[in-house]
């Protein structure tokens, strides 16, 4: 057996792919953001926010529907160490599409700022304000997001390994297209 | 499956390699790596460091000041202008921070030449409006490319820095002109306080206007001269604001100033005409005075692009620059707070 038997559902594809593109921007948006002065600074912020408390959002509806849908069995002959690193990497993954936002938004709450999102919507702050609350999450938001990064570039290399150089299906598990997620479909 | 005698594919392999190494590399670029030369909020806070470095655990500029609260008296006039709940006739909860323009927490009042206060206004729907004024009536340089300038030109060892500055910013002349020309005063009731940099407000009906505020002073004007001020000692501000405001409550009057079609709204260094539309909005009473160290105010950034649903930055470039810099000056303060002196709660001051 080479294959993965299964496609992802559709409902957890097309959030996969919604939340690729908010992770992507987010990490730009964060890296940029704090790199500049200039007026764009205000709006990037704002926009980092917003799309933070979207993917917590989003990554809360996805890990029910993955708990309630699963995921297609990695193929039977992927080496051990690979599937550990398969496997962990996406605990991880989920840890961070969670943990960052909350951090993000017990950071702000810990320094007393106004959390607005969505052009005027109010978050209350899930914290008091607090230096070394501020601080220890300050750093930890910064550490996680380089961390977060070299993750998605780790699960991007071995999603493409998985389509160029093994060709077992695992890719397409997640890129067909297809409605149907019973059927394999042919890798080439 | 896999074929471990065929050769590896190394155009496969080659080909994740440089995808993974552009995304990297895009965002390496994103994060300023590649450009030494943009100007980011940790280049602008670091250059406020005096030569000794910066005093640890305090504000990295404006590090002198302390704490007040209040009230501030809406009169109903500003809501011509801005739908912001304090603008509504009422009475409004009022925090902030009288305070002097140094990078030195412990710098003698008479030697700093601007004064200024942050101010946090409070409205029963839970918003504030955070606001960092000073009593120079524009601002020293045009943009914040050229601030960073001044800062670097004014700790460089080049004796001829300064000229060069004052060049290539030939604004800051007017600047030089108002330090050296302005009276001093005894007391922060005395000095205005202005916004300077324009903001847009929206009232209810939508409709926008560029504004700038001032707070001024209702206590009579003494003018002292900077050798009278040099004999009253290192902290008389502080003192003689305490004792005043411990006597009676000290007032301001909150004035939005509204530009005309055309003003320079863009630039803080340029007044806009005298005969520019004024509307007071409400009066400002400081009614407590509270050391800095386990005061209200040592723990808010009173950053300006803190604002309440009725008002929004304009075309100002400085909002965002003041954001982005207040921001790393709280990260690093925080951080540093076991450097700060602070008093245990309960303690007597």
């Amino acid at each position: 057996m080479n294959r993965a038997s299964e496609h992802f559902s559709p409902l957890q594809r097309v959030l996969h792919w919604i939340m690729a593109v908010c992770i992507l921007a987010m990490l730009f948006i964060g890296v940029g953001m704090v790199s500049t002065v200039m007026p764009k600074y205000l709006t990037l912020v704002s926009i980092h926010k917003s799309l933070g408390i979207a993917i917590l959002a989003l990554a809360l509806i996805r890990l029910a529907v993955r708990l309630r849908y699963g995921a297609p069995a990695l193929p039977l002959n992927l080496p051990e160490p690979m599937k550990l690193a398969a496997v962990l990497s996406h605990y991880a993954l989920y840890a961070l599409m969670i943990a960052m936002p909350l951090i993000g938004w017990g950071m702000m709450s810990a320094a007393d700022y106004p959390i607005v999102i969505f052009g005027g919507w109010r978050l209350p702050p899930i914290l008091p304000q607090n230096d070394s609350l501020h601080s220890l999450l300050w750093d930890a938001h910064y550490y996680l997001a380089f961390a977060f990064f070299a993750l998605v570039l780790l699960h991007i290399a071995a999603a493409l390994f998985h389509a160029l150089v093994r060709h077992d299906g695992v890719f397409e598990s997640m890129a067909s297209v297809s409605t149907d997620h019973e059927a394999v479909q042919p890798a080439e | 499956m896999p074929d471990s005698r065929r050769s590896l594919p190394y155009g496969s392999l080659a080909l994740i390699a440089v995808i993974i190494g552009a995304g990297a590399s895009v965002f390496a670029y994103t994060a300023g790596w590649f450009s030494p030369q943009r100007l980011t909020p940790n280049k602008m806070v670091a250059a406020f460091a005096p030569p000794g470095g910066p005093d640890l655990g305090h504000r990295r500029n404006h590090a002198k000041g302390i704490c007040f609260t209040g009230t501030f008296d809406s009169n109903g006039a500003g809501v011509e202008l801005s739908k912001a709940a304090v603008f509504e006739k009422g009475q409004y909860p009022v925090l902030g921070r009288f305070n002097l323009a140094t990078a030195n927490a412990h710098a003698a009042d008479p030697t700093v030449r601007v004064r200024g206060i942050g101010i946090q206004f409070s409205s029963p729907d839970g918003q504030v409006w955070r606001s960092a004024m000073i009593d120079a009536p524009f601002f020293t340089v045009s943009t914040p490319q050229a601030f960073y300038g001044l800062l670097l030109a004014s700790r460089s060892k080049d004796p001829d820095a300064m000229k060069t500055f004052i060049a290539a910013n030939p604004e800051f002349a007017n600047f030089v002109a108002w330090a050296k020309s302005a009276p001093w005063t005894g007391s922060y009731a005395e000095e205005p306080y202005n916004s300077l940099d324009s903001f847009v407000m929206t009232n209810t009906d939508g409709v926008q206007h560029v504004v700038r505020w001032s707070l001024v002073p209702k206590a009579t004007v003494v003018p002292v001269s900077e050798d009278e001020l040099k004999k009253r000692g290192p902290n008389f501000l502080e003192q003689e604001i305490t004792q005043r405001v411990a006597s009676a409550p000290q007032r301001w009057t909150l004035v939005l100033t509204v530009a005309n079609p055309g003003d320079p709204t863009a630039d803080p260094t340029k007044e806009w005409p005298a005969d520019r539309r004024k509307v007071e909005v409400g009066t400002l009473s400081v009614e407590k005075i509270e050391a800095e160290r386990n005061g209200p105010c040592r723990d808010i950034n009173f950053d300006p692009t803190v604002l309440p649903t009725g008002i929004t930055t304009s075309d100002d470039p400085f909002p965002a620059a003041r954001s982005s810099a207040y921001a790393k000056s709280y990260d690093l303060r925080t951080a540093e707070a076991k450097d700060y002196p602070r008093t245990a709660p309960g303690a007597k001051p």
